[in-house]
């Protein structure tokens, strides 16, 4: 395994943030619900976290949400950027174990995973969002709460299912395979 | 300088990758001395560049392994000096030059190692301009790399290693990725700064002839890890060692061979220009008798049809203007001219990833233009460069039958076209493989046959030799010249390679600032000195070895040499 | 990408700054806007804000696209706070005066209107400056100034990577999703949630692996170009600063202190005219 902080992981928090910043127009509409959306950069995250650990994942979630939000939407929400940064971290701390790389992402990590991420959205999404929402803007906890529960299911979606198979499919690509036979 | 006292020498340096079982590097023994100049050559899988990651010292310690033997550079030890403590004595300047530019702009990109060191400002801001001078990058200072050439990103890179005082330049495939002229500039360039500084130039190249350009004192041939060859170039082309190993010699060298001439080093074969032609002129002169071919004008169905084709971004800048052309089917189109030309934005229009802003396009008879972009996928098929950038699943067949699977079409005939694709592409026996186990060749494949599945009639591939060396290069090509063959679709290649061009197709479309400026065959437009200058071309030694025989069907000289060989190659096969 | 907020050159009094100074001014600026609820000094910062915005000579062309963007949502979250907490005023201010009834429970106050208008300039009172600070920073200063106000430099860096490599990426996107639409993946708005999922998955994933490799080759390059060993580096395009930048900071941080003062001198963040 890796050893803690080096050049990659430099790199991989600025490219990282670059793929965000761009996959931020990127977006699966959901049909149930008018003009609301799934993030794909959200998988994104998840998948940098889970390979580069949790300072990447802060860094991507943090510079990458601001950035984006700053150059598309010329604002910067922070109550909705430190969350991000939360995932990041959560999913980061368990890079080690989920061994993308080594070709380890099979499917009791793709379960650890999903855990992971699950209550890592709970964290952000049902609690520090919504929390930094009322202290920073006064706004009525019932609808705070309320879009956080929607960010929460819409996230737990994306990463579930764009973010596992991203990242079991990289797993499946980049680690060695063998006692492989030609077949006639 | 002390010219006597070896700045690099290797003495028993065997290199063994961890996850490898053979070493890459067999008990290599080389010196190298200041102010010289060295061309590292070999097929890919040679060694050549583990030999270059030993000098910088990436290896040993980016890639791991077991290193033995002794290796100085410079007085001093890379493996204990690590890639920092080299990079003071060694400056690489990498082949992907999008990868090496780092920063904002070109100022910062040159003062980045400057940066590192903790320079201060002040002291910065000399040495940047200083260099810039030196490169003739001045004007380009604070340009972003998106506004840069391939060959201005490349001077940039030169800065940026330039920039720490370095006493040797180790440049790593500097060929790849540009246009040939561009190419032949940069190793003017090579060679002009080696005019002035005090440094040592080492070169790991697979394309000899475009790097013979200007001279070098030794050439370094590799094979299986081990320097089969330490040779200088007029004795190395005089030997049919090059050919041996599975790289390509210069053309008229090949050329003077064919004629049944053995080659004398002191007639100084390194540069057609002043080579002494003499003692070979009458047997060339004569196999050209003998093996003049008049190549015939094949008809057959036109397949597309573009008329008027006009496009651009804005109003204010045209990419496409009012190109024309045919293809026929079963025919093998090149698409050439330098970076921005408008190549690929031509091969976008056709595909329907934009819309022209003017003019048809017609398949088979038909407007396509109303067409989606999936629509035109299922006539005409796009293989982008690197096939990572198109492989999508882990597994073979998954990858393959995607674009069935999208289609709709029933798992029972998917499974009949995925294994008749997989077949004709030679990757049945690995149908069941992960993509991961595959060559980067093998790959390409699976890309191609990704495309082919869906049975479109025209297939556009984006440099489909792009890094890959002339064995490889002749089994790619041979690939795709089988499809052809075998299945009659249309090709058409975006490329750089003039010998691609010249070796395998019957037509080349020469784009310039987006105008057609010419639709010939390829040795027509390879031995034409207006068209090669404008659109950055390299004409072919051939039609200067023609040129010094007195033959002035340069062209016909050219095309019959390309044909003799393909036969000789084919017989070989058989 | 026509809607995308870009550093402009020009020379203004705004633009001559040092990076640093305007990142200090817009930390503070932002904390100022998220911590005081006080109505006089919302309004004093739009005021400010709008002279700022003046002085920078940014065009309306280059910022309008994303300023409409911004209205439409602000509509749509004051309508929903309505929706959600049509007292939340009431609460806020401890004062109930009731103008209309609409319909049902909901009846439109004096404060509720008082509070979502509290909200509305607070976002505003950040829009100018995110604007601001993105057209007249240079991004080459962006990383520079980061580290100047003590983010590690490698972590600095990162920022300096994102902004090189945004415009590549978004081209090999573009290209990559259009060799997908080429084989049939498309990203529609038609079939199945997860069908879409998955097609996106197809298109994003070599996009995805390229950035792996790029990964690679880039750490590559840096290292042999002596990144990251030393403890401190310098920076090509740091602006010194000058008496105008000390002046700016001072007066951020002036502002930060006094704005607080007056927003909590009566133990509340709220400017209450209704008591």
């Amino acid at each position: 395994m890796k050893k803690g902080f080096g050049i990659k992981e430099v790199v991989a928090m600025g490219i990282g943030t670059a793929l965000f910043v761009v996959l931020t127009n990127v977006q699966i509409p959901l049909v149930v619900v008018p003009n609301t959306a799934l993030q794909p950069r959200m998988a994104i995250l998840a998948f940098f976290s889970a390979i580069f650990g949790p300072i990447v994942g802060a860094v991507i979630g943090l510079l990458g949400h601001a950035l984006g939000d700053a150059i598309f939407y010329g604002s910067v929400w922070w109550s909705w950027v430190f969350p991000e940064a939360v995932i990041g971290i959560a999913i980061g701390f368990f890079a080690n174990r989920f061994a993308v790389r080594e070709g380890g992402f099979t499917a009791k990590n793709i379960v650890m995973f999903n855990i992971v991420q699950i209550v890592a959205n709970a964290i952000a999404w049902i609690g520090v969002a919504p929390l930094l929402d009322i202290l920073v803007y006064s706004e009525p906890a019932n609808k705070v709460f309320a879009q956080g529960a929607f960010a929460f299911l819409g996230n737990i979606l994306v990463i579930g299912i764009l973010g596992t198979i991203l990242l079991s499919v990289y797993s499946k690509i980049s680690g060695r395979s063998s006692d492989l036979k030609t077949e006639e | 300088m002390d010219r006597t006292k070896p700045i690099i020498e290797f003495s028993e340096v065997s290199f063994k990758y961890r996850a490898q079982s053979e070493p890459t590097l067999k008990d290599i023994d080389l010196k190298i001395y200041p102010g010289e100049k060295i061309l590292i050559s070999g097929q890919s899988g040679s060694g050549k560049s583990t030999l270059a990651h030993c000098l910088n010292a990436l290896i040993p310690c980016s890639y791991a392994g077991d290193m033995s033997g002794e290796l100085r550079v410079g007085g001093q030890t890379p493996s204990e000096l690590g890639v920092f403590g080299m990079s003071k004595t060694v400056g690489t300047v990498l082949q992907d030059t999008d990868g090496q530019f780092i920063a904002l702009t070109v100022a910062e990109d040159i003062a980045f190692a400057l940066e590192n060191e903790g320079m201060p400002q002040a002291q910065m801001f000399q040495k940047v301009e200083a260099i810039a001078d030196k490169l003739d990058l001045k004007d380009f200072i604070g340009s972003a790399p998106g506004e840069l050439s391939g060959g201005q990103k490349q001077r940039v890179s030169l800065g940026g290693v330039m920039a720490c005082d370095v006493k040797i330049l180790l440049f790593d495939e500097p060929l790849a990725n540009l246009d040939p002229a561009t190419g032949k500039r940069t190793i003017a360039l090579i060679d002009d700064i080696l005019k002035d500084e005090e440094l040592t130039v080492v070169i790991i190249e697979h394309r000899i002839e475009d790097v013979l350009y200007r001279d070098v004192d030794r050439i370094i041939l590799m094979d299986q890890g081990r320097i089969i060859a330490d040779m200088h170039p007029d004795e190395l082309l005089s030997t049919d060692i090059l050919s041996e190993h599975g790289i390509r010699e210069p053309l008229y060298i090949s050329a003077i061979k064919a004629s049944g001439a053995k080659i004398d080093p002191a007639d100084h074969p390194r540069h057609i220009e002043n080579m002494n032609i003499d003692p070979y002129k009458n047997r060339i002169k004569q196999w050209f008798k003998s093996n003049t071919e008049h190549k015939n004008e094949e008809s057959s169905d036109t397949l597309l049809e573009i008329s008027h084709l006009r496009f651009g971004y804005d109003r204010s800048r045209t990419i496409v203007n009012d190109v024309s052309f045919d293809i026929k089917k079963g025919e093998m189109i090149s698409l050439v001219g330098k970076n921005g030309a408008g190549k690929s934005t031509l091969a976008s229009l056709i595909c329907g990833f934009y819309k022209p802003d003017e003019g048809t396009i017609r398949f088979d008879g038909q407007d396509i233009g109303g067409l989606s972009i999936k629509e035109r996928g299922e006539k005409i098929g796009f293989c982008m460069q690197s096939p990572n950038q198109m492989i999508s699943k882990p597994m073979i067949y998954d990858e393959v039958s995607l674009g069935l699977v999208s289609r709709g079409v029933p798992e029972d005939e998917i499974k009949k076209k995925v294994y008749e694709t997989l077949k004709i592409c030679g990757l049945y026996q690995f149908r069941n493989w992960p993509v991961s186990a595959l060559s980067f060749g093998q790959k390409k494949r699976v890309s191609i046959a990704s495309i082919l599945v869906l049975n479109p009639g025209l297939i556009i591939l984006d440099e489909p030799t792009a890094g890959q060396d002339y064995h490889h290069y002749t089994e790619m090509m041979e690939f795709i010249r089988k499809l052809r063959d075998e299945l009659h679709v249309s090709i058409m290649m975006i490329t750089h390679d003039m010998h691609l061009m010249l070796e395998y197709t019957d037509r080349t479309l020469v784009l310039t600032d987006g105008k057609l400026l010419m639709n010939a065959r390829p040795e027509e437009v390879l031995t034409n000195e207006e068209i090669c200058d404008r659109a950055y071309l390299k004409r072919t030694s051939l039609y200067d070895l023609a040129k010094r025989c007195d033959i002035d069907e340069a062209d016909e000289f050219a095309a019959s040499f390309i044909n003799w060989e393909r036969r000789k190659r084919q017989e070989s096969v058989v | 990408m026509s809607r995308m907020i870009s550093y402009e050159k020009k020379d203004t009094v705004i633009h001559r700054l040092s990076g640093f100074t305007k990142l200090v001014f817009f930390i503070l600026w932002c904390m100022t806007s998220a911590l005081t609820f006080d109505t006089r000094m919302l309004i004093v910062m739009i005021v400010l804000g709008g002279i700022i915005y003046m002085v920078s000579g940014t065009r309306w062309e280059q910022v309008s696209g994303v300023f409409l963007a911004i209205m439409f949502f602000m509509v749509i979250n004051l309508v929903c706070i309505f929706f959600f907490a049509p007292y939340q005023g009431c609460q806020i201010y401890n004062s109930r005066t009731d103008i209309l009834h609409l319909f049902g429970n909901y009846t439109l106050t004096l404060e509720q209107l008082f509070y979502e208008f509290n909200v509305f300039i607070k976002y505003f009172t950040v829009i100018p400056s995110v604007f601001i600070f993105l057209v007249t920073t240079d991004p080459s200063e962006l990383a520079a100034s980061l580290n100047g106000i003590g983010v590690p430099y490698t972590i600095s860096y990162s920022l300096e990577i994102a902004l090189r490599y945004i415009p590549d990426i978004q081209d090999e996107f573009h290209k990559i999703k259009n060799a997908q639409e080429a084989r049939g993946i498309e990203m529609s708005s038609k079939g199945r949630l997860t069908d879409r999922i998955k097609n996106t998955a197809i298109i994003i994933f070599p996009l995805l692996f390229s950035t792996m490799e790029r990964i690679d080759v880039v750490s590559n390059a840096m290292e042999l170009r002596g990144f990251g060993k030393k403890k401190q580096r310098t920076w090509y395009s740091r602006k010194p600063l000058r008496a105008a930048d000390h002046l700016t900071i001072a007066f951020s941080i002036l502002f930060f202190v006094v704005t607080m003062i007056i927003t909590f001198y009566d133990g509340n963040r709220f400017y209450n005219p209704f008591i």
